[in-house]
Formats: structure tokens, C-alpha cells, sequence
């Protein structure tokens, strides 16, 4: 069995080139655009956005227990084990839950498309079975991007934060976010000022929810025999009364009979 | 020119807000989403989702409140109110679905619900429960079409399967009720501390009981003012004892949650979610209570129809500021509805209306024969219920 794989991203390796953001649409048959995008949208799976002369990457986290796998109600997202999180299209019924609930707020939407999908980026799950990489860490110059398995790459993280603890910030953004990701980050500035969510929790969000889903089959069961019982007792009762009431009325009709 | 009919005012407002929905309908499908509508990446789940969804299907939870007393626990001077209520329950889930169909991406894929499954999607779940809900309603409403039909044998049917359906209906209810709520558990980062609770399941049940027996209420002015139909004092003065014992348990339940959670510290902060959260609390919640309270008040036409007035406007605020307010400052949008959805949504509640008074009109649905006769045995039977 192959390991999980992953991307780690070195924030202070990137410098803004824009080389990932090319190779990924021509990887995903995505079409150009006039001006570089800004933000993640149907056409751009990933973008480089910089702050204060820090350059760094957006793009799915591809999250180990994937919150928008965890709430899309037709299954059309699937964690593959060796990393990359797919879409189905074909099963997809546009509710949109994925794009309200994901905490990184990736998945985009075709909202000028009669026929809407999701896009988000697929980790390249395609080139992956033809064992290549990634293509935005094929295309990176810098290396600030790279491909490998992903507990290789978290030991690397650890490494270049351990020599050079004064360059970077001590967090592998991905590491415990939501519960693990499959892209890990290295920064020198806190992810906070970078508009990364570093409050998220560190068990998947999906037990949020499964807490309360898993009581469903119980719930029915115990309540269906409650409501049938509290139906039959009541009626039984009525019944009961019923029945006492007749045999008060022939008891006093009967009185009234011997009175006369 | 003389027309077949007579045009009132109301007709005319019907009219030109059905044309606005036919034109954005015609936008919306030949268009899609991003020229009908103001949703975003930022901002994907809009007015549809949190008017005609979340309260479309908490204003319907008069149907399965209603069928209960009625079935269940057999409080049959009820029986009078059920069936206007499970029209309107039946009527209001149809509505939702037709205003689901214009949000999904791809409508025409709905029918994928059945065949992938995801156990863990609080929406699939929310999706099976409306889906058995509505044909359980549709079973429920059905002996009115086949009394005006003259069909006695599957009228027979139904009543013979009327408690298992009874029952069928409150635990699907209960569930997707409570699940619409369980739709944020998995937003904590996102939606706004006074509104993201750890309880929301139980909070969206509570309101939307609340709201439902508000709903009956206002419905019965509405159909008295309308058609004429006697008005039961008594049932609905009943109605706002429930409404007033789930609106102080909810009250209590979000008092708890907020100091669980030290919410309070944010209540005077001037942002415009503490402005609406306030109003949600003063018209949902504090006016009806107070209302309810005085006896007299509870005892009167008018002061039960305003406090389920408060109660409902109440309601839906709670599932806009939910659905909208909540997310405004996570999402970095602000989010305001397109006309196009507004008219969609109108045309949605106006034809609801427009066939509520039809069915009216031709069916059995106030005057049926245990609406109007009270058994003998009954007086007991209550008796026993209410000591219970």
C-alpha cells in the first residue's frame, strides 16, 4: 500500500512567481485568464496572494477527514487514502453545503453556469495514478512546493523549523487543522496575519455532527415504542372510563327502576 | 369589459407578484444562480435556504403539534383544528420543496437523495425526513380529497393507519426539525456566538413547536377574518398555554446556553449583530411571554393574535439571523437578497395562499363531520388526557 501523500508549502521559499498557478490550470485543462486571479474561483484552483512582501498559496487542504465529505448529503466528495480529496460530479445536486461549511473556504462554484459544479483543486489525483506529481510542485522553482508522503514531509517541517527556529513561526499549518490535512504550511509570519483560520479544532469538525447523527437510529426505535405506548395507555384509559361511566348510568337507571 | 371574476386589491398585488417570480424564474433557470441571485463563494446559502427552507419548515410544525394532541394523547375538542392545519402543514412542505428546487445548482438531480447515501450529512438526513414527512402529510390530508370524492374505501384505509402515521410524522418531524439546527453544529468558526450553540438542535425544535401552534393560531384569525369560519376560543387559548410553557423552557434553554458558553459579555457590544439579535429576543421571545402571562390577555382574540404575531415574526428572525446575520462577519460579504429571490420567494408564499383559499373552497376542510359533532365519550377521555 502506497502512503498518504502530501504537498508542503514553504512560505519563505515563495517568491510569487506564479508558476504553480500556470502549470495547475494547464494540469486541469483550466482556461486562461487575461488578468492573474485574485481568489480561488471555478478557473483558478490555487492563487498566489501576497501580504507585506510575503507571497504564499491558496488551495485545497485536502483535510484528512473532510468536513465537506462529511456534510455533502449525495457523497460526491471522497477522501482517496494516498491523499488526494476527489469531487464527483455526477452526483452532485448543487445544495452547496460543502462551499458554507468548509473551514478554509476553498470549494468555489460555476454560479454563471446552467448546469453548476464545484471546483476545487484535486491534488493532481489524476497525475498521481500515472505516477507523476503534482503539478504545481513539478512546476515550482523554488522548491517552496513539494510533493512526498506525508509523514516525510511533516519530519521535514520539523527539521527546517528546528535549524532555523528564528525564521520561522514553531506551527505546521496543516499538522493538527480540523484534524490533519494532506497540505502542510511553513511561514515566518504568524498564519493569522496571512488570513489563515488558526482557531480552528484539532478533532475533524465531522464529529461535530456524527455526535448527534449516530443517535438517530436509537432515537427512532425508543421513541416510536413510546409514543405507541403513551397512544395505547390513553386509549386504554378511555376505554376504561368508558365502560365505568356505562355501568354507573345502568346502575342509577336501574335504582330509578326500583325506586318506582 | 366584464370579467369573469371579481378584481380586488388582493387579487391584483397576486397578479403582479406572480409575474415578478415568473420573470425571475425565467432568469434563474435560463441564467443560473450567479444572474438571479446575490450568493457567492462567500456567501452560498442565501434567502432561499433561510426563509422558504428553514422557516417554511419550522412554520409547518403545527402538523405534526396538532396531530399529536389529537392522536396521541386524545384531545379531541382538538379535532376541529386539524385539518385547516394539516393543510397548511401539507402546503407549507410542498412550498419548501419548490423553493429547494430553485436553490440547488441541479434540481433535476434531486432524486440522487435516494440512491447516495451519506449517513453523516446532517442534510441527507434533513432531505429523507422532509421527503417520508411531506407523503406522510400527503397520507394525512389525503381522506379530505376522498371524502369530497366520495371514495370510502380508501378512506377506510387511511383511517385505519392513522395512528402508526400519527407517529411516523412526530418522530420524522422531531428529527428534521432539530436537524435544520444541526445543519451549523459543524460551522463553529462561522457562524456568530449568539446564534452557534452546541443545543441548536434543541433550540430549532422548540421554536419551531412555538411556532408552529402560533402559526394555527394566526391561521384561524386569518381564515375567520377571510371565509368566516367560527373561532374556537377555547382550542387556541389552549394553543398559547403550550406556546407560552415552550417559549419559557426555549427562554430558559438559551439563558443556560449563553452563560455555558459566556456569550453574555458580548450582548451590549454595538454591532449589528447584538441589534438583531435583541429584536429576535423582544418580539420572538420576551413580548409573547409577557403577552401569554396575562391571563386576560391569553383569554382574548386579539391578544392571542398578536402574540403569535410576535412569535412568528420572532421565529423567522431567529432563522435570518441565523442563516444571514450569523455569517455575515466570517463570510467578509454582506450578503442582501436580489430581487429576483425576493420575488421568487413571494410568488412561492402567494401561491401557497392562493391555494390554500381554493382548497378551502372545494374541499371538506373546516366543516367535516367530527368537526362539528362532539361525541359523548369525549368529556372523559379529555378528562383523563389532562390529568396525565
Amino acid at each position: 500500500m502506497t502512503k498518504p501523500k502530501a504537498l508542503l508549502i514553504d512560505i519563505t521559499k515563495c517568491i510569487g512567481c506564479q508558476a504553480c498557478v500556470y502549470a495547475c490550470k494547464e494540469a486541469n485543462n483550466l482556461p486562461e485568464t487575461e488578468n492573474d486571479e485574485a481568489e480561488l474561483s471555478p478557473t483558478a484552483y490555487t492563487v498566489v496572494k501576497e501580504k507585506d512582501e510575503v507571497y504564499y498559496r491558496r488551495l485545497c487542504m485536502h483535510c484528512n477527514d473532510p468536513t465537506c465529505a462529511s456534510v455533502c448529503p449525495v457523497k460526491a466528495f471522497e477522501k482517496t487514502p494516498n491523499g488526494p480529496l476527489i469531487y464527483h460530479s455526477k452526483k452532485c445536486i448543487g445544495c452547496r453545503y460543502c462551499i458554507q461549511a468548509c473551514p478554509f473556504n476553498v470549494p468555489t462554484y460555476e454560479w454563471k453556469s446552467t448546469k453548476p459544479l464545484v471546483r476545487k483543486c484535486t491534488m493532481c489525483a489524476e497525475r498521481q495514478k500515472q505516477g507523476k506529481i503534482s503539478a504545481c510542485a513539478e512546476a515550482c522553482p523554488t522548491g517552496a512546493t513539494i510533493f512526498g508522503d506525508r509523514d516525510q514531509l511533516l519530519e521535514e517541517a520539523r527539521k527546517r523549523i528546528k535549524e532555523n527556529p528564528e525564521l520561522y513561526v514553531n506551527h505546521i499549518y496543516g499538522e493538527k487543522e480540523a484534524g490533519g490535512t494532506s497540505v502542510l504550511m511553513l511561514s515566518n509570519v504568524p498564519f493569522e496575519t496571512l488570513g489563515f483560520r488558526t482557531d480552528l479544532l484539532e478533532e475533524p469538525l465531522s464529529q461535530l455532527t456524527w455526535k448527534i447523527m449516530s443517535k438517530i437510529p436509537n432515537y427512532v426505535v425508543v421513541s416510536g415504542v413510546l409514543l405507541y405506548g403513551l397512544y395505547w395507555i390513553i386509549n386504554r384509559r378511555m376505554e376504561l372510563a368508558e365502560l365505568e361511566d356505562k355501568s354507573t348510568d345502568s346502575h342509577k337507571s336501574k335504582k330509578t327502576i326500583d325506586q318506582t | 369589459m366584464r370579467l369573469p371574476f371579481k378584481f380586488t386589491f388582493w387579487k391584483g398585488v397576486l397578479v403582479i407578484i406572480w409575474i415578478l417570480g415568473l420573470i425571475a424564474t425565467i432568469v434563474r433557470f435560463s441564467r443560473g444562480l450567479g444572474a438571479s441571485t446575490n450568493l457567492s463563494d462567500q456567501f452560498p446559502w442565501g434567502l432561499w435556504i433561510g426563509f422558504d427552507i428553514l422557516c417554511g419548515i419550522g412554520l409547518a410544525a403545527g402538523g405534526f403539534t396538532i396531530a399529536a394532541i389529537v392522536y396521541i394523547f386524545h384531545i379531541k375538542r382538538f379535532y376541529p383544528i386539524l385539518r385547516p392545519t394539516i393543510l397548511t402543514a401539507f402546503l407549507g412542505y410542498i412550498m419548501m420543496i419548490a423553493g429547494l428546487l430553485f436553490d440547488l445548482g441541479q434540481p433535476w438531480r434531486i432524486w440522487h437523495l435516494l440512491i447516495y447515501w451519506n449517513p453523516h450529512s446532517v442534510l441527507f438526513e434533513v432531505g429523507w425526513c422532509v421527503m417520508l414527512y411531506t407523503t406522510v402529510l400527503a397520507l394525512e390530508f389525503s381522506p379530505i380529497a376522498f371524502e369530497r370524492l366520495g371514495w370510502g374505501k380508501p378512506r377506510e384505509w387511511i383511517r385505519r393507519v392513522t395512528i402508526p402515521l400519527v407517529i411516523a410524522g412526530v418522530i420524522l418531524s422531531t428529527l428534521h426539525q432539530s436537524s435544520l439546527g444541526s445543519l451549523y453544529l459543524i460551522m463553529p468558526e462561522k457562524l456568530y456566538p449568539f446564534w452557534y450553540s452546541p443545543n441548536i438542535p434543541f433550540l430549532f425544535f422548540l421554536s419551531a413547536v412555538a411556532a408552529g401552534c402560533a402559526m394555527v393560531i394566526f391561521e384561524s384569525h386569518l381564515s375567520f377574518r377571510a371565509f368566516g369560519h367560527r373561532l374556537r376560543l377555547n382550542l387556541l387559548a389552549d394553543l398559547g398555554r403550550v406556546m407560552l410553557v415552550t417559549l419559557v423552557v426555549y427562554a430558559i434553554l438559551r439563558i443556560q446556553d449563553f452563560s455555558g458558553r459566556g456569550v453574555w459579555a458580548h450582548i451590549f457590544e454595538n454591532r449589528t449583530e447584538t441589534q438583531l439579535f435583541w429584536l429576535e429576543a423582544l418580539v420572538g421571545v420576551i413580548a409573547p411571554v409577557i403577552l401569554l402571562s396575562i391571563k386576560r390577555i391569553r383569554l382574548s382574540t386579539k391578544g392571542l393574535y398578536y402574540a403569535s404575531v410576535c412569535t412568528i415574526t420572532g421565529f423567522m428572525l431567529n432563522r435570518l439571523n441565523v442563516t444571514v446575520t450569523g455569517m455575515q462577519a466570517s463570510s467578509g460579504v454582506s450578503y442582501f437578497p436580489s430581487w429576483m429571490e425576493i420575488s421568487i420567494t413571494l410568488a412561492i408564499i402567494a401561491t401557497g395562499f392562493f391555494v390554500f383559499s381554493l382548497a378551502v373552497k372545494y374541499l371538506p376542510v373546516f366543516h367535516y363531520p367530527e368537526a362539528n359533532s362532539r361525541p359523548q365519550t369525549v368529556a372523559p377521555a379529555e378528562r383523563i388526557a389532562m390529568r396525565k
